[in-house]
């Protein structure tokens, strides 16, 4: 999964002011290693899995045969069936939708709040960013899950509440990345010299400045899908996000727990699709950053 | 020619490859090598020749994934070729020490000078105990020639000057008093006058009886302290004897483009890069060069001033910081560029030539003095009416590359400097700015970071004329280059000035170079000018202590520049 | 020499900074509970319907009197450990978390410990190192990071307790009830941290001044030991704060795993019951143990680097 990049190749497509099309994209898949290829791939097929379960799978989510309960993964039942008859695959197929659904939002919010308070913070004068730096410490001081604790006692249960808890709770992960980006940048000769060339303050901040601070934000986010992810799956599974029946993996492994000792299918999937999930987002979040060493 | 136990280092046939085998690529062929007790012999070559690979490879440290082979390598009469890493370990360090360039990075940043010094003795055990241990390094660091060592051997390396920082990493090499000292490129991030005190020390180690090899690709100081040197191009020894024969009757055309190639009071008023120093029949070596055209009759006549000066620069002055330990970067500058002048400014680090270019450009504010560009206030004025000379008035920076949009590939760069236009119109004039430059236009596709040196620094001159400026602030645009590709470079500015008429503001080290480029030269000290006028008239003749100093420095207390060819006819 | 000054005024800053922050940390919550829609006695009520209860709340929280007033009775109260008591568990809360502390404080510590040794285990004995042993470490990492804790408590549930009866399955009892629940929380957590010091590891090993230090006779092991740990630990402490962090919230879902008594399961059994006041308590404790440890560690970190200390 180790790859020294290539100096002397010119500028990996899609990346930059390069042309982007489906030939180029191609190419560039073709260079990368094949851990970081197979986790791309796996996030496509997630994708669609989220968004068409049905595709892979007839069977209903919410309901089963009680008489087929507990069976072991066969023919059949791929993942076998849960105490209620229903099928555990099925179900993994569904609950994908939430883990990571939720999981973007979550990043949503604290990429949004976090490159703006950091770039905020890192452009502005000691007295602003020393109030946001305390507003990053008082932020992380509350962790995700018992900062998802308050708000469910406060808000009640639901998907909607723990993605702002966790989203809220990561904010200040972006933020702290984006704000020392914004500072080294500052300070790079390709933005002081910028006037040279006769460039207004507000020119060079847009076309110089924020493209280059930004440039690595969809890197770390992509790095984070993955603790998102653990995250909400977390929360649910301690109770605190969607309710059951709901297929959420989370949810899966709080039930699959009790039943443990009897059906070891139950635990194991909705478990094992978590972490595949994660490894994807970060195997590739990995491959991105490395390309970016060499370019920034 | 090799007696076993005469030599400290005996290399036959050294060769260190890399890659897969079958398709190896040959980094450093075919080396031969000897050095004896007290003899300095010098390795030199440009970057990529494999100098510092064949010294590190003395130590068994050329590296990971890299087949170092050799005919011969014998260390102190002992076959280096055998050696387990237990054995190499044994002897770094006791038998041979290593003096990198830069101390503030080859030198642990937390950890102090002393556990430094002292850490070679610790791991050899060397010493009966601790006591012994830090007098020992408290003598070594003495010997390095530094001040007070008890109180520097509580210090951290960023605390110390460059200097000192170095006599540091000397003194921690020398401690266990190895018999070979391998020093890669030792003073290159030296100012002048330290450089010379360095080298006096190294020159006494000598003296004293170690071996030393001496890495550079500074000819006239391995002339100044050499008695022997290899000349290596691309892994392979082009030319190699006593250090007079070599660097007065080389035998390989490279050698001999390398030593004329070299800017200096000699090369003034001549192309560089053409130049070329031949044979002839007596056995002497003389270099030819091509005068340039018409030089006192050119735009850059510095007979009298017909208009008034592009720059005007009246008692600029700039401090940092308050209260009694602000720093004085610039007091009572004054002077003025001219159409068409190269302007050389030269001094030490911590001169103000930095702060007074930032001045220059606008990029700073001047406590007090103004200073008027085209005739127009140029400091003290709000950046928007500044902005419509900014054309006039373009800078190539020391490090292109930090200066480039990481994002941008060269067209963008270039085209930055342009105005506005429409897309043909601008490819036609990329085109030609690039070929101004001597860069095929193919390079406009591609990014700055797969451009060598040499290229980078062309781009950047390309986006300076793009604006099509009266004046240009080169801050040290050659410092980092190979000697060749340097002269290459001064040549194209010198061609630029010729051709365009733009004047050029000079700021430099390397008193060579400005010797050799500038019209007029103005010599800071201390955020002063403390002497300025004419080039050639004030390096003949230096009025002011400082400026004769740095001469002396430069010329290496010989008065005979060693580099003894001779200008033909 | 040195002079102590330029330290001591960054580490009283620290200090300072730290003192500010558990105070905005107390502040935000105090609003939070304000910002809520309807009225603070019936938010504290939660489920319960008992008469008396919300004036007996009022009085206790101080609810009619003004907010300014409420507010520094809120914050004096809370710099004093005075949490105020839990209506559904009858009792001062300070004494539920006082009497669950133990468990969750032991496991959180020994998972810790684990995590760290084990990931400077790893980083030490292969950063720089090219070959099947670094490339093997790199994978468990990552494997081990993408792994979520309830998950890897389950499965080792399912190994050493059910197929092999090694460990027992829940409860408390004895040092073997604290081996399955100690390696869950500190395996992904080791993981992480293993990465990280790695990279700051090999990112020094690039730096000149280890041809130097190798220049002097100098081993692999004893490089990394007296040189390059040091540098990498520096991005490291500041990654403590996060450990910390990350600690708390896995032993609750740790807790909730292997059926242990502690913190955990009493926060969640207060989110499941609305029991307002503990939950609320716990959280600016956690917040409070979070500033404290990071603080701790920044001050290391100036202690360490002399770089900071001199300009």
């Amino acid at each position: 999964m180790n790859t020294l990049p290539d100096a002397s190749v010119p500028a990996t497509a899609g990346l930059g002011a390069s042309r982007f099309s489906a030939a180029s994209l191609l190419r560039t898949l073709a260079r990368w290693p094949w851990g970081a290829v197979l986790a791309a791939v796996f996030i496509a097929v997630l994708a669609c899995i989220t968004a068409f379960p049905q595709s892979l799978s007839s069977d209903d989510p919410l309901s089963g045969d009680i008489t087929q309960g507990l069976v072991p993964p066969g023919a059949e039942h791929w993942f076998g069936t849960d105490q209620l008859g229903r099928d555990v695959f099925t179900r993994v197929l569904y609950g994908a939708r939430y883990s990571l659904l939720i999981g973007l939002a979550a990043m949503a919010i604290s990429v949004s709040a976090g490159v703006l308070l950091g770039v905020a913070s890192g452009l502005g004068g000691r007295w602003r960013d020393e109030g946001i730096t305390r507003l990053f410490d008082v932020l992380s001081a509350f962790p995700a899950v018992l900062l998802a604790l308050l708000v469910v006692t406060f808000l009640g249960p639901g998907l909607f509440n723990i993605a702002l808890a966790i989203g809220i709770a990561g904010i200040p992960k972006f933020g702290r990345v984006v704000r020392s980006q914004t500072l080294l940048v500052r300070r790079a000769d390709y933005v002081t010299h910028a006037v040279i060339y006769g460039r207004s303050r507000l020119d060079t901040l847009l076309r110089h400045l924020l493209p280059n601070v930004l440039v690595a934000v969809p890197v770390i986010a992509t790095i984070n899908v993955g603790s998102a992810i653990i995250a909400v799956s977390g929360l649910s599974f301690l109770g605190l996000g969607p309710q059951p029946p709901t297929p959420e993996w989370g949810v899966m492994l709080a039930e699959g727990r009790g039943i443990l000792r009897v059906a070891w299918w139950a635990g194991m999937f909705p478990g094992l699709a978590i972490t595949s999930s994660v490894l994807a987002f970060s195997v590739l979040g990995q491959h991105l950053q490395r390309s970016f060493e060499g370019r920034l | 020619m090799s007696q076993a136990p005469h030599w400290l280092v005996d290399v036959a046939g050294l060769q260190i490859s890399t890659g897969p085998r079958g398709h190896e690529t040959r980094l450093v062929q075919d080396l031969s090598l000897q050095i004896a007790a007290g003899e300095c012999v010098a390795l030199v070559g440009e970057s990529g020749s494999g100098k510092s690979l064949s010294a590190r490879a003395l130590l068994g440290l050329a590296g990971e994934g890299l087949r170092v082979q050799a005919e011969r390598l014998q260390l102190a009469g002992e076959n280096a070729l055998a050696f387990s890493t237990r054995q190499w370990r044994q002897r770094r360090g006791t038998l041979a020490g290593l003096v990198m360039q830069d101390a503030l990075v080859s030198l642990d940043p937390l950890r102090t000078i002393g556990q430094e010094v002292e850490e070679t003795l610790l791991r050899h055990r060397l010493l009966p105990n601790r006591a012994a241990v830090r007098a020992r390094a408290l003598q070594a660091l003495q010997e390095a020639g530094m001040d007070h060592p008890e109180q520097r051997a509580t210090q951290y390396a960023h605390q110390l000057s460059g200097g000192l920082r170095q006599r540091a990493l000397i003194a921690a090499a020398m401690a266990a008093r190895p018999r070979l000292l391998i020093a890669d490129e030792p003073t290159t991030a030296l100012d002048a006058t330290v450089q010379a005190q360095v080298l006096a020390l190294l020159a006494q180690r000598v003296q004293d009886g170690i071996g030393l090899l001496l890495i550079s690709h500074d000819l006239a100081l391995v002339a100044r302290m050499a008695q022997r040197v290899i000349v290596l191009r691309h892994g392979q020894v082009v030319d190699a004897g006593p250090t007079d024969q070599v660097l007065s009757r080389p035998r390989h055309a490279y050698t001999r483009q390398l030593l004329a190639s070299v800017p200096s009071a000699a090369s003034r008023g001549h192309w560089l890069a053409s130049a070329r120093a031949e044979e002839w029949p007596d056995g002497q070596v003389l270099i030819q060069r091509t005068a340039l055209p018409g030089r006192s009759a050119g735009p850059a006549a510095t007979a009298q001033p017909q208009h008034e000066p592009l720059i005007q620069v009246q008692q600029v002055s700039k401090h940092f910081g308050r209260g009694p330990q602000q720093h004085k970067a610039l007091q009572d500058v004054t002077f003025d560029l001219q159409r068409g002048e190269v302007l050389g400014i030269v001094g030490e680090s911590g001169s103000g030539k930095s702060t007074c270019a930032r001045i220059l450009l606008g990029l700073q504010e001047p406590d007090s003095g103004q200073v008027r560009l085209l005739g127009q206030p140029w400091s003290g004025v709000a950046e928007p009416q500044r902005r419509a000379l900014r054309p006039q008035l373009q800078y190539i920076p020391q490090d292109p590359l930090s200066s480039f949009d990481p994002r941008y590939d060269v067209a963008r760069i270039v085209a930055e400097n342009l105005p506005p236009q429409d897309k043909p119109a601008r490819q036609q004039r990329l085109a030609q700015l690039l070929d101004q430059v001597g860069l095929p236009a193919a390079v406009l596709a591609r990014h700055p970071r797969s451009l060598s040196g040499g290229q980078r620094q062309r781009v950047a001159i390309a986006r300076a004329l793009a604006a099509q400026p009266a004046a240009i602030v080169c801050d040290e645009p050659v410092s980092a280059l190979d000697i060749h590709v340097q002269a290459q470079v001064l040549d194209l500015l010198t061609e630029l000035r010729l051709r365009l008429g733009t004047a050029l503001v000079f700021i430099s080290h390397d008193l060579g170079v400005v010797q050799h480029i500038s019209d007029q030269v103005l010599v800071f000290h201390q955020g002063r000018i403390v002497e300025q006028g004419e080039a050639s008239a004030l390096f003949a003749a230096p009025s002011h202590p400082y400026t004769q100093s740095l001469l002396a420095a430069a010329q290496h207390g010989s008065p005979q520049a060693p580099l003894a060819l001779r200008r033909a006819a | 020499m040195q002079s102590p000054h330029p330290v001591l005024k960054a580490a009283l800053l620290r200090l300072g900074s730290a003192l500010l922050v558990m105070w905005l940390a107390a502040s935000a919550t105090i609003v939070a509970l304000h910002a809520l829609p309807g009225r603070i006695q019936d938010i504290l009520a939660g489920d319960l319907e008992l008469p008396g209860l919300k004036e007996a709340i009022s009085a206790e929280w101080g609810l009619d009197r003004s907010l300014p007033e409420q507010y520094l009775d809120f914050i004096v109260r809370t710099a004093h450990g005075d949490f105020g008591s839990s209506y559904v568990m009858r009792q001062p809360v300070s004494s539920i978390i006082g009497s669950q502390v133990l468990p969750t404080v032991t496991l959180a510590l020994l998972a810790g410990a684990l995590a760290t040794l084990i990931a400077l285990t790893l980083a030490t004995l292969t950063a720089g190192r090219p070959g099947p042993a670094r490339r093997l470490a790199a994978t468990l990492e990552l494997g081990s990071a993408s792994v979520p804790v309830f998950w890897l408590g389950i499965l080792l549930l399912m190994a050493f307790s059910f197929r092999l009866p090694w460990f027992p399955v829940s409860g408390d009892e004895g040092w073997r009830a604290l081996v399955l629940p100690t390696l869950t929380l500190a395996l992904p957590t080791a993981g992480i941290l293993a990465q990280v010091l790695r990279e700051a590891m090999e990112k020094t090993l690039e730096q000149p001044f280890v041809t130097t230090v190798r220049a002097r006779g100098l081993g692999e092991l004893a490089l990394r030991l007296r040189h390059v740990l040091r540098h990498a630990l520096l991005p490291a402490v500041t990654l403590g704060g996060w450990l910390v962090g990350s600690l708390m919230g896995g032993a609750v879902i740790t807790e909730k795993v292997f059926g242990r008594p502690g913190l955990g399961t009493v926060t969640l059994n207060a989110v499941l019951s609305q029991d307002v006041p503990v939950v609320l308590a716990v959280v600016l404790l956690a917040a409070f143990v979070y500033v404290l440890v990071s603080t701790a560690l920044d001050l290391l970190y100036l202690a360490i680097d002399p770089r900071l200390q001199t300009p």
